[in-house]
């Protein structure tokens, strides 16, 4: 019926003499022409769109963090633990050479390797990369890049203002369950040096996507360290150990100790079940983050943080 | 022993040393018997290498004189590789967890005795030791290097070396040694992981990581194991 109309029509426009074959081409150039403004213009909405999705960085001036990194996710995957996010540090292998090059790749090394870099400092058996992946690049992971540009801030853990500085001091005083060392002193500078490096082309005062832990919905049933247990042998027994003290080749922690003595205090962030459980659902197990659903990361997390560890160093000295 | 200069009879000294002694017969006993049923015989396991057995090829023949193996037929080296993971294999090429032509009927015809002995064998054959000499084209070498010790996060991939030890010394009994294996053994196998035809890795970790790699990190990495002694110097 349809191509019955259309054959007289054609055959119409042929008497008319009005009609041209260069007409078809001029349809289709048209028809591609107005899709193609379409679809890029959908393509820039959706660059708009994109920084103000994630509720936490809704404030983040949208549009300006996406802009300066020019990195935009090309597989879009909404999730609380998607590692896609508004800013992408640098490389380690674009680090300067020169002297201030020297300082940030001590930084680096101090990060991935405390127990040689920063030995005097340490006091467990725990090195900064355990818990912020990827030397301290990957999202969801507590990046450094997404720490730096929000200190200084007043903290509620020693009810006062930080600098960068002092918040690294808490990670060596609880995480490394160590002592500071010095503000101003050859580590501090090395590992300000690196961060600010990592953050460069970051937004002062804005909370990047992927910063620290995500924070993950409660679980349907209440965190249970029995069910715990059962998922921690199941998926992390066999590299932190099925007493979970880590394992240890020559001396040194392949895979880091969970509680007793050579693991983080009880004032470290990752003693609290939160931000375990974040991290476990992003990251663990190792390469497979996000295998764990809710519940698992909720309870294995619960099973970690139940374990006795070194006490809280705040606590010990009132 | 101490007790010597005691000439005289002393019934109740002369029955405390009839008593140290036997106990330390009974002792000698036990531990011999104990230390054949749960050690390995390396010894045992070197025959086995060397000469082979009913139904058993000589491992000799393919993974050579020394377990160095052999590259050009993709070979594995076994020299120095960890007891717990050898055995662990060649139970899996005997239960059919894991699949290798060659392998399977060599594994099924051992013994778990011989297992454990031929494991232990070659487990205490020296291991790889760095050598000077680059394998790796350089920019391979810098990749491989790379995705070794850090790995390519922006594809999820941890650095190998974060489960295989620092160098790729491994982490007995899951995580093999990488250090000094044939660049053509270790991309066959991260090819199998991809291609699922190998899949006895625990918990599947190796397969989340081997499914993330492009070909031409497969072919970066396998080379740079080969030799992980180069380091970011070779840039």
């Amino acid at each position: 019926m349809m191509s019955g109309w259309l054959k007289n029509w054609f055959e119409s426009q042929k008497q008319t003499r009005k009609f041209h074959p260069f007409w078809i081409v001029l349809v289709v150039t048209a028809t591609l022409a107005v899709g193609g403004l379409v679809w890029v213009s959908t393509y820039l909405f959706k660059i708009e769109e994109v920084p103000a999705v994630p509720a936490v960085a809704a404030s983040a001036a949208p549009g300006q963090a996406g802009a300066q990194t020019g990195n935009l996710p090309t597989t879009a995957k909404p999730s609380l633990l998607s590692v896609e996010h508004d800013f992408s540090p640098p490389d380690p292998d674009d680090i300067p050479e020169g002297e201030f090059g020297d300082v940030i790749r001590l930084g680096k090394n101090i990060f991935t390797d405390t127990q040689t870099y920063a030995k005097a400092y340490v006091g467990n058996g725990l090195n900064c990369v355990n818990c912020h992946l990827d030397a301290g690049r990957k999202p969801d992971s507590a990046p450094l890049w997404a720490a730096f540009g929000m200190f200084p801030a007043y903290r509620d853990k020693n009810k006062q203002v930080n600098s960068y500085e002092d918040r690294l001091a808490g990670c060596f005083r609880f995480s490394m369950n160590g002592k500071a060392p010095p503000l101003g002193g050859k580590e501090m500078v090395a590992l300000t040096s690196y961060s600010y490096w990592l953050a460069q082309g970051a937004p002062i005062g804005v909370a990047l996507k992927g910063r620290g832990y995500p924070e993950l919905d409660q679980p349907a049933l209440a965190p249970d360290e029995v069910r715990g247990k059962v998922v921690f042998e199941a998926n992390c027994a066999i590299c932190h150990g099925a007493d979970g003290q880590g394992t240890l080749v020559k001396g040194r922690y392949v895979f880091p100790p969970l509680w007793g003595s050579q693991s983080f205090n009880a004032g470290a962030g990752m003693s609290k079940i939160h931000n375990a459980a974040g991290f476990i659902k992003a990251n663990m197990p190792l390469g497979q983050g996000g295998s764990l659903n809710l519940q698992d990361a909720w309870d294995v997390a619960k099973f970690m943080t139940s374990h006795e560890r070194p006490a809280d160093p705040r606590l010990a000295k009132k | 022993m101490r007790r010597h200069k005691s000439t005289s009879f002393e019934p109740r000294q002369r029955y405390a040393d009839t008593v140290r002694l036997l106990a330390l017969m009974v002792l000698t006993v036990f531990a011999s018997v104990w230390a054949s049923h749960a050690f390995a015989d390396k010894l045992a396991g070197g025959v086995i290498a060397q000469k082979g057995g009913a139904g058993i090829t000589a491992c000799l023949a393919c993974h050579g004189s020394n377990g160095e193996g052999q590259a050009a037929a993709g070979f594995p080296r076994l020299a120095g590789q960890h007891q717990a993971y050898l055995v662990k294999q060649l139970q899996a090429f005997a239960n059919g967890q894991r699949k290798n032509a060659q392998m399977d009927p060599i594994a099924s015809a051992l013994s778990a005795q011989q297992i454990s002995d031929v494991a232990e064998y070659y487990a205490s054959l020296p291991g790889w030791k760095p050598n000077a000499k680059p394998v790796a084209s350089a920019p391979q070498a810098v990749l491989g290097f790379k995705l070794a010790t850090s790995g390519n996060w922006s594809k999820g991939m941890p650095a190998c070396f974060a489960c295989h030890g620092e160098g790729g010394a491994g982490v007995a009994p899951h995580f093999p040694s990488l250090a000094g294996q044939m660049s053509t053994y270790t991309r066959a196998q991260l090819k199998a992981w991809q291609a699922g035809t190998r899949d006895n890795d625990p918990q599947g970790l190796m397969k989340s990581v081997a499914i993330k790699m492009s070909d031409e990190e497969i072919a970066a990495v396998s080379l740079y194991l080969e030799n992980p002694a180069l380091n970011e110097k070779v840039k």
